[in-house]
């Protein structure tokens, strides 16, 4: 059973991370978009879906039940290649809905004090 | 361009495939196996590999990119993993991606998107807005 009592628990990144000119060519390439001037509006999951994992890891989802239940962005501007951002992610809300558990984070992109993109995964553990 | 409320945009045809799951796996960094390893969707109780819903978001994405007239004019976008879109090997799988225009204010250009594989809708209440 997923722990209500997780709801608000935050991770400020620790490490920031530097896009690489070759890590939007890469996605942008998978995706098969012409333009790498600046990353797809999606590169930022590759960012923040694994902080957003980590951060529910001990939070009693059944992990071999979770699939992505739903997933937006608010992008303030693309993010381009020599940003260096730090991922800070928030538990924002643990509900329990036909028997599905399911859990949103928001994740904030920050270069320095600049808020980039937010963005929130929905994760669902099936019943 | 110019955009209009009710206006249909023309829809786009993309392709996914095994090779093109494992790239998208290699560039986002989800290695999560029922995206490649047939065995292994069949084990946990899928009827086959499935596609990543961020896969299918991101070539929702790659048309609002092409519609706006690049990704930097993109501020939002959202949607909902009603279906999983199913990659059976050595096939080409279809995914039908379309919009209409829901509103204009100012120069925020919102548009409701479909994304359509084998008959199911894949994306829910899919969304975007960008700058014209």
């Amino acid at each position: 059973m997923l722990n209500p009592d997780l709801v608000g628990r935050t991770y400020k990144g620790a490490n920031s991370v530097t896009v690489s000119q070759e890590s939007i060519s890469q996605f942008a390439l998978a995706i098969g978009e012409p333009n790498i001037s600046v990353a797809p509006p999606t590169y930022s999951i590759s960012l923040s879906l694994s902080e957003s994992q980590a951060l529910l890891q001990d939070s009693g989802l059944d992990w071999s039940r979770v699939v992505h239940g739903d997933q937006k962005f608010e992008i303030h501007r693309p993010l381009k290649a020599g940003d260096t951002v730090r991922c800070d992610s928030t538990i924002e809300s643990i509900r329990v809905l036909a028997g599905n558990e399911i859990a949103t984070v928001r994740s904030d992109l920050f270069a320095g004090e600049e808020l980039i993109i937010s963005s929130w995964s929905t994760l669902v553990a099936r019943a | 361009m110019n955009f209009s409320v009710g206006q249909e945009l023309a829809p786009h045809v993309f392709t996914i495939n095994r090779a093109k799951l494992v790239a998208y796996a290699d560039a986002s960094g989800d290695q999560n196996p029922i995206h490649q390893d047939e065995e292994f969707a069949k084990s946990v109780g899928l009827e086959n590999v499935i596609a990543h819903g961020m896969f299918t978001m991101a070539l929702a994405g790659r048309y609002v990119s092409e519609v706006a007239g690049g990704s930097e004019k993109v501020v939002e976008f959202s949607a909902r993993f009603t279906k999983p879109v199913v990659v059976p090997e050595d096939i080409d799988v279809e995914l039908l991606v379309s919009g209409k225009v829901a509103s204009v204010e100012g120069d925020l250009v919102k548009v409701d998107l479909t994304a359509i594989c084998d008959s199911n809708k894949v994306l829910g209440m899919a969304k975007a807005t960008f700058r014209a």
